[in-house]
């Protein structure tokens, strides 16, 4: 013991022994990730297919909305992936992620609308809205958020998208306007994303006939 | 140097509890405890890290050097959170997307690391690993506690999605306690923790208090017997 004590009292000990654990936790996290990457990856997917499947109903579209999305670059110049539901090679809805400025941060929602531009389905992705007030947004707490279905950018007129405290046509829950405002401005949002870039947006999935696309651009 | 494990576990689930006595681990105590639910899984993952972490740390306690241990401590817990962070999000992905958030906020438990250098650095395996179990029970207990009582008086609802938590069968404790509350939002809010809080640990010293009083009584009585 003696001779053990001054040498583990040495610096070079000290620093292969934090050396050495650093590698060991990299070790341990690299193998972690590549056993649990692919379940989560997994997972991820799911939640995606649960949350397009609520917005978008099964009975627009028969393909996997999670097939051959769409990449396109949003207002803001940032990626945007579109899923989109087709029958046969017509795209019949489409999905994404709009992004609302909430009283405590971002609210994520996803979009779904068909090809008329009219909303199929809203629903929020997350949130960190006050528990008991902004949360009604949730559709498992409150029905307000499938007001949204059926309409459109004509339906009711666009300056009619606010919330009634702005003179608009949504309800604000009392107690929390600034969290339906948030909803409210980033559907018209989305509607007037799909409006600007609809021709784009409704191709048909694989274009690989002439004809094919000069049917879609009749 | 034996181990008195009655003693410990005394310690951990009450006399030393992490949160009712030493008052540690705070953070995540008040950020999940909105339920009871949540509390209880909290609890669990985090009983799992105190364990993983003692065990690691009292096979390791000869190798590590008094210099450079706490950085070896807070590197050995922040890999287990993280894959408990990975296992939770591969394999029980619905309670993840319920503590996800918060599976992070297991490192920043003072708790773990406390126990570390106070125990399991000093102590052999099986000690440490009761040490680490008795801590985490015992502060699943305090966040189970803390849950109800703000679940109770903020949504009037008592373990609400436990079947999220533990599987279908836990369907039966979800209880709607009164029905048609409209919840009392002040409770749920993270000032309302404090609150919630202060009255437990209010509690514990009234509790330990009249034991105090009445052991001195027992003993007041035997001698003068």
């Amino acid at each position: 013991m003696s001779t053990a004590a001054p040498f583990r009292e040495r610096v070079s000990y000290q620093a292969m022994l934090l050396g050495g654990f650093s590698f060991i936790a990299t070790a341990l996290l690299v193998i972690g990730n590549l056993a649990t990457r692919d379940a989560i990856d997994e997972r991820r997917r799911e939640d995606l297919r649960a949350s397009l499947a609520q917005v978008v109903p099964a009975a627009v579209h028969d393909n996997d909305l999670l097939a051959n999305p769409l990449s396109v670059i949003d207002d803001a110049g940032l990626p945007l992936t579109v899923y989109r539901g087709t029958v046969g090679l017509h795209v019949t809805a489409l999905a994404w992620e709009i992004v609302g400025k909430g009283y405590s941060g971002d609210i994520r929602l996803i979009l779904g609308v068909n090809t008329a531009g009219e909303v199929l389905g809203v629903r929020v992705l997350s949130h960190a809205e006050t528990p008991g007030l902004g949360d009604k947004i949730e559709v498992a707490r409150d029905d307000w958020i499938l007001g949204f279905d059926g309409l459109s950018l004509r339906d009711p007129p666009i300056e009619r998208w606010k919330v009634d405290k702005d003179g608009g046509r949504f309800d604000a829950f009392s107690g929390a306007t600034i969290t339906p405002r948030a909803v409210v401005d980033a559907v018209r949002g989305g509607l007037e994303f799909f409006r600007r870039h609809r021709t784009a947006l409704v191709n048909p999935v694989v274009i690989t006939t002439p004809s094919l696309s000069q049917e879609s651009a009749e | 140097m034996s181990h008195d494990y009655r003693r410990i576990s005394k310690d951990g689930l009450w006399d030393n509890n992490i949160v009712f006595a030493q008052a540690l681990g705070l953070c995540p105590l008040l950020a999940v405890t909105g339920t009871a639910s949540n509390g209880l899984g909290m609890g669990l993952a985090s009983t799992a890290v105190f364990v993983a972490s003692a065990l690691m740390i009292s096979l390791l306690r000869n190798i590590i050097t008094p210099q450079v241990r706490i950085p070896i401590f807070v590197l050995i817990i922040a890999v287990l959170v993280t894959l408990v962070d990975m296992g939770m999000n591969a394999w029980v992905h619905d309670l993840h997307k319920v503590l996800g958030l918060f599976i992070p906020l297991i490192v920043t438990n003072c708790a773990i690391l406390g126990r570390a250098e106070a125990f399991a650095s000093r102590n052999s395996v099986l000690p440490a690993v009761v040490d680490g179990i008795m801590m985490g029970l015992g502060f699943t207990l305090a966040l189970v506690a803390l849950g109800a009582v703000r679940e109770v008086l903020g949504s009037g609802t008592l373990f609400s999605s436990a079947a999220l938590l533990l599987g279908d069968w836990a369907a039966f404790l979800d209880v709607q306690l009164i029905a048609d509350y409209k919840g009392f939002l002040l409770i749920i809010l993270p000032p309302g923790g404090f609150i919630v809080l202060a009255f437990l640990l209010a509690g514990k010293r009234l509790i330990d208090r009249s034991l105090a009083a009445r052991n001195a009584g027992a003993a007041a009585q035997a001698a003068g017997i």
